[in-house]
């Protein structure tokens, strides 16, 4: 592997993946910003919340996550656990 | 002779001819087996085509209606796509079973009656089981008749439905069948195996990730979308399968955030986008079925994709397992573009496949007025951006550098997965020609501004729940860890409950065996005791005791004389 012959990527800059994370954390605001000026034609009240398809998501990946985590828990096993090894491919 | 041969049989003799071929001609030959299939499917007429009898049951090989050219389309696509990401493959076994696999699979969705579907839904369980195994280590062998095993038990409920339907309603025509009579019933339940319902879906998850790098996009793209097809034609509109549906697209995004295995990571996804066709199937409008059936075209592309994706990983690196990969993107490029395209596809961002589909389910949930389902609808939709979107590029291409350097994939793999990339960015920007297939009349809008707007909301807020878990250090790792499913009651509670029961009997055996061999032992001593050098038989008897026997045989004579 030639590991010494890499060249540096964009990516490999911390400093990089941070304005990665404002452009995002950015996107987000304007994102929940806009609803305060556009109505939305939708079939079921609550859509018609500020914010709900944002917050909605948001709280869906928070909930999703930290449930797995606990289902990790109970559900996970080593990989030989049916007998059956890993095959080194 | 292109507009008359039954779309199956091109691929039958297609599989025919390249079992005496070798190489690269045989490479070339599994990509022009799909397009001349293609090119005699688009000039076959609509309507009844090449029908028979057996056992006085008629037989139809091709009803060919806008439902079924939808699919056969899809299948044609997906097997060429298929064939020319496979084209480095140096293995006879497995271009000769996709071809079978995919000829068997048009031949399901173009077959009119029930009992020609079931010998193609059978064909097409042996077919595919080869693709399994095709990657011949002991879990794949394992993994691959565990897979065989409940493919056909499908294809034998499906024969029992057909019989059963046959003496309720005189007739095996495959139109609405719905859940009104037992032969309705386990007709319903033959579909839901192959379909991956909750609790019937652990076949998929155990053995998709176990094929081979091309072999594993070919099961993705036939089996559970014929299932799907055959819901939609026998069921549409069944309410059982909205909560179905709405179960299938829920549970399997727990499993797929916490699973290594990048490949089964996606098979849960897999699970989950169905569940979205299987809700449409079950809300039975006309919309909900167009979203239903379009949902399912888009799948084949962009989950497709996605298993090329990871395909080419494999391929190139011999690792799958999110835990060991990452950095992937400084030596494959290409592949992780084509990735995002598949992860933007499946998580619906507009100008991409999945943001024209999986909304007209969505709408249509909304419009019956069914919010439970709608919401559970969209946390799913937060969940597959969340799993598939973002974990799947992720773990593979950035995180942190595993170290590994390789190899961009080879030219045809980058080839298969951009056609199946321009698919999805050409239904996603420009759907009309996908809505003008739809088998029902389309009256949906997917860009408004509303929808637009709303999507895009969901995914960055989404993408910043990922974030924001991922820099708190309360995002799960990666582990090389598999998690329990439905498989554990066959593959571990039946075994050891097996063992179980097989130790009792021995033990019981022991028991028996002991105290027969005393009960032996002690005839033996008796008549050792009575015959033995010193037994009382086996003496010398005085003439008074001699007279004393022939005076009782003299008895028993008389007797038997009197009574006979």
């Amino acid at each position: 592997m030639a590991h010494h012959r890499d060249r540096k990527h964009w990516l490999d800059e911390p400093r990089n993946v941070s304005k990665i994370l404002w452009a995002l954390y950015t996107a987000c605001g304007l994102l929940l910003a806009i609803d305060l000026f556009y109505h939305r034609h939708t079939d079921f009240a609550f859509e018609s919340f500020f914010g709900f398809y944002g917050l909605y998501g948001f709280g869906a990946c928070v909930a999703l996550v930290l449930i797995a985590k606990e289902l990790r828990k109970v559900l996970s096993r080593p990989e030989d656990y049916y007998g059956e090894a890993p095959d080194d491919r | 002779m292109i507009g008359e041969l039954p779309p199956p049989l091109i691929f039958f003799l297609g599989a025919l001819v390249g079992a005496f071929l070798r190489g690269r001609l045989l490479s070339v030959w599994v990509i022009l087996v799909p397009l001349v299939g293609l090119a005699n499917l688009l000039a076959l007429p609509h309507g009844l085509h090449w029908q028979g009898r057996i056992l006085d049951l008629p037989l139809v090989f091709g009803r060919i209606d806008d439902l079924s050219f939808l699919f056969a389309l899809l299948f044609h696509i997906a097997a060429g796509i298929g064939g020319l990401f496979a084209f480095t493959v140096n293995d006879r076994v497995q271009h000769i079973s996709a071809l079978l696999y995919a000829g068997a699979a048009i031949g399901a969705v173009l077959a009119g009656d029930l009992v020609t579907l079931f010998i193609f839904w059978e064909v097409m369980a042996v077919a595919s089981a080869f693709l399994i195994w095709a990657r011949r280590t002991e879990r794949a062998n394992r993994a691959g008749l565990r897979y065989i095993l409940v493919q056909v038990s499908s294809g034998l409920l499906l024969l029992a439905g057909t019989l059963v339907l046959l003496r309720e309603t005189g007739t095996t025509r495959f139109d609405q069948i719905g859940l009104g009579s037992l032969g309705g019933t386990l007709v319903f339940f033959a579909f839901g195996i192959k379909c991956a319902w909750p609790f019937l879906h652990s076949w998929l998850v155990d053995a998709y990730p176990e094929s081979t790098p091309s072999g594993t996009v070919f099961l993705s793209a036939f089996t559970t979308k014929v299932a799907v097809y055959a819901l939609a034609r026998g069921f549409a509109g069944t309410e059982p399968l909205i909560y179905i549906g709405t179960a299938m697209a829920v549970f399997p995004i727990f499993y797929a955030v916490i699973e290594n295995d990048l490949r089964r990571v996606l098979a849960y996804s897999l699970i989950n986008q169905i569940g979205f066709m299987v809700v449409g199937i079950g809300i039975g409008s006309a919309l909900a079925l167009n979203g239903a059936v379009s949902h399912a075209f888009n799948d084949v592309l962009f989950k497709g994709l996605l298993f090329m994706t990871m395909g080419a990983v494999l391929e190139r690196t011999g690792r799958i397992n999110g835990s060991e990969l990452g950095g992937l993107y400084k030596s494959m490029p290409i592949t992780t573009v084509l990735c995002i395209v598949g992860a933007a596809s499946i998580s619906a961002f507009p100008l991409f496949s999945g943001f024209v589909s999986k909304s007209m389910v969505m709408a249509a949930a909304a419009q019956e007025g069914y919010t439970s389902v709608f919401l559970l609808l969209l946390f799913a939709s937060a969940g597959v951006f969340h799993h598939a979107g973002i974990k799947i590029p992720y773990f593979a291409f950035f995180a942190h550098d595993s170290g590994i350097r390789t190899r961009e994939a080879p030219i045809s793999m980058l080839l298969a997965m951009g056609a199946a990339a321009a698919i999805c960015v050409f239904n996603g920007s420009y759907p009309w020609v996908l809505y003008s297939l739809l088998p029902w009349p389309v009256d949906y809008a997917p860009y408004t501004w509303t929808h637009v707007i709303t999507q895009t909301q969901l995914l960055f807020w989404s993408a910043l729940a990922f974030a924001l878990l991922m820099k708190t250090g309360l995002y799960p790792p990666e582990l090389r860890l598999i998690n329990l499913d439905v498989d554990w009651l066959y593959r571990h509670l039946g075994p050891a409950v097996g063992r179980r029961v097989a130790a009792l009997v021995a033990t019981a055996w022991r028991r028996t065996e002991k105290s027969l061999y005393a009960q032996a032992m002690s005839l033996i001593s008796g008549v050792y005791r009575h015959h033995g050098p010193q037994g009382v038989l086996a003496r010398t008897w005085p003439t008074g005791s001699t007279v004393l026997w022939v005076a009782v045989l003299l008895t028993g004579f008389l007797l038997l004389y009197l009574f006979r």
